[in-house]
């Protein structure tokens, strides 16, 4: 039982409910006569229209290859140990000649928190957040992205600073 | 054939009767339930516009087969019966929910009669004596599916729900009786061709002459249609969703299809008690009764005026449709108190003042041998026009709606007037001790 609630002072002569129910029905009628046969356009349609993503969008992973097809990463670990969601797992190899490349390398998207903390260590530029988000699934497991399907995505890869305006100004 | 029963402009009775009332009944009930399946797309459309947005628009051009996806899908759901529910009155409720709202129909005239070779056919599915008393009966009768429906749940929010519903709906049953009770003492009649017919006798709409009893019907209709503002029943925010919280599937749809059914109804009654009916407004040519004692009432009936009344009819229902529709997405919700003080303390009162009010002054036009008439019209409207405006200033000035906390901050105000006084008196008022301190 509240006791001490502090009600709101109305002005008793002035204050009229049916004008203000009135004024009130009045203006849901203007939007709807000016929304009347769909004529909003404050909707986006969304499947058939979408809407532009800025190009600091952070989404879907990308990793980048070398023209050969290998992937670009050297399987330094920074990303690993700076991801703050702890989603990549990376098991590192050496070839033949002593160049380090993921034996494993694995995002669980449904864990990351998208802040392209990847990205900003990554010393070879190889793991890129990217310009997509639908990437809906039916089972949790197929949100572990391993290497090859990091590879596979074509959308465009996050900028997540201007070059030409490194410092943000 | 046609020169011999034409100009003495006689029903149709016999085989020819049963036959018409048959395309008649069929066609009605069809159209009713398309009526009330486009209801629901219209309010999801007209909401949506009303909050600038687009609404149901992927199912058929301009989303046009909406509902009937919807119906689909409410069809091929999974019906669920609560483990500890009463299956025997939880499956009867809808049944008895639906079957009132859709009998309703029966009785309201949707336009002129409509001369055909066999004689003329009154477009009226059953011209009752009793029409409005049959009316009412049955769209009360409506309540009873709310409350079983909310008792036989087993769920504590749908029987609060069911209760609502049922002290709602006695509570505003009796303004909503009382407000007839004008019509027909102007009228004479219960019958609702009758009630047309003296309207366009009387030059003027009952919307005017009228227009206490036409404002408290149509508050009262909103309570009836347990719609917003007086969607108590089913109140989202405290109830869940009410008396069909346990239902699901088509059950609940059934509900939902009462709801749009009763919404068309009171939009027809009120369109047919206070806005004339059928009646093309300035024009005499559709003033037509039928047929009384072997002899035809008023203009002569033709198929075209049929079918300009019947859109007149239709424009106004449309109207009051509307205007459900856009209270419900104006207005919030009453507190429960506030619906059963406005009921009982404000309408029951107002509407018994304006039945004597409107008694006297009809008792005295009679007495004073006045015609029935424009005459008539004046003398009601001079009576209750000022009436209304009493009403409505009472009713306004924060008398009927008070925010919570309401008798401390009447107490309040009430000292400090008393102080004011006693100022400007300059009699020394005690300031009372036990008052709660402002902050």
């Amino acid at each position: 039982m509240a006791i001490n609630v502090r009600v709101m002072k109305r002005p008793k002569g002035k204050s009229s409910y049916v004008r203000a129910t009135l004024k009130g029905m009045a203006l849901t009628f203007r939007h709807m006569a000016r929304a009347a046969g769909d004529r909003s356009d404050l909707t986006i349609q969304y499947p058939d229209q979408k809407k532009e993503l800025s190009p600091r969008w952070r989404g879907t992973h990308v990793m980048e290859k070398h023209d050969d097809g290998r992937p670009k990463c050297v399987a330094c670990g920074l990303c690993p140990t700076v991801c703050p969601a702890n989603c990549i797992k990376l098991v590192p190899g050496e070839d033949d000649q002593g160049n380090r490349y993921p034996i494993v390398y694995e995002i669980d998207e449904f864990r990351c928190i998208f802040c392209g903390m990847c990205q900003e260590v990554c010393p070879v530029e190889a793991i890129h957040v990217g310009n997509h988000y639908e990437n809906a699934e039916y089972t949790r497991h197929n949100f572990v992205y391993d290497l090859d399907r990091l590879m596979a995505q074509t959308h465009p890869v996050t900028l997540l600073w201007d070059p030409s305006d490194p410092a943000g100004e | 054939m046609q020169a011999a029963t034409v100009p003495t402009y006689h029903e149709v009775a016999g085989d020819a009767f049963v036959i018409a009332s048959t395309i008649k009944v069929l066609v009605v009930f069809v159209a009713v339930l398309v009526i009330v399946a486009m209801l629901t797309l219209m309010e999801r459309k007209v909401s949506a516009w009303m909050q600038d947005r687009l609404g149901p628009n992927r199912v058929g051009p301009g989303g046009l087969l909406q509902p009937a996806a919807d119906g689909l899908k409410n069809i091929l759901k999974e019906e669920t019966n609560p483990a500890e529910a009463n299956r025997v009155f939880f499956t009867l409720a809808p049944m008895l929910s639906i079957t009132p709202a859709m009998l309703t129909f029966a009785v309201i005239p949707f336009a002129s009669p409509l001369p055909t070779k066999w004689g003329v056919v009154p477009m009226i599915l059953a011209d009752l004596p009793v029409g409005i008393l049959f009316l009412l009966a049955f769209s009360s009768l409506g309540v009873y599916g709310i409350v079983i429906a909310g008792w036989a749940s087993f769920n504590k929010y749908a029987l609060l729900g069911g209760l609502r519903a049922g002290a709602q709906m006695i509570s505003y049953e009796i303004a909503l009786g009382l407000s007839l009770m004008s019509v027909f003492m102007v009228t004479g009649n219960v019958s609702l061709t009758e009630i047309v017919w003296k309207q366009q006798q009387m030059h003027m709409w009952f919307a005017v002459p009228l227009a206490v009893s036409f404002f408290f019907f149509w508050i009262s209709c909103f309570a009836e249609t347990n719609r917003l503002p007086f969607d108590l029943p089913e109140a989202e925010s405290e109830l869940v969703t009410g008396y069909h919280t346990e239902y699901s599937a088509m059950k609940f749809s059934m509900f939902f299809i009462a709801e749009y059914a009763h919404v068309l109804t009171v939009s027809m009654l009120m369109a047919t008690l206070f806005l004339g009916g059928w009646d093309i407004p300035l024009w005499q040519g559709d003033n037509m009764l039928g047929e009384a004692n072997g002899a035809w009432v008023g203009h002569a009936p033709r198929w075209w005026i049929t079918i300009l009344t019947f859109g007149a009819f239709a424009t106004k229902t449309l109207f009051f449709i509307l205007v459900f529709m856009l209270v419900r997405w104006t207005v919030p919700r009453f507190r429960y108190d506030q619906v059963m003080d406005l009921g009982w303390k404000i309408m029951l009162p107002a509407a018994l003042f304006a039945v004597v009010v409107t008694a006297a002054t009809v008792l005295a036009l009679d007495s004073f041998g006045i015609e029935y008439g424009w005459k008539w019209a004046v003398a009601l409207s001079a009576v209750n026009l000022p009436m209304l405006a009493i009403i409505l200033w009472v009713m306004d000035k924060g008398h009927t709606l008070t925010g919570t906390g309401a008798p401390d901050e009447k107490r309040r105000v009430a000292r400090e007037h008393a102080r004011a006084r006693a100022q400007s008196r300059r009699v020394a008022v005690p300031v009372n001790p036990r008052a709660p301190r402002a902050g």
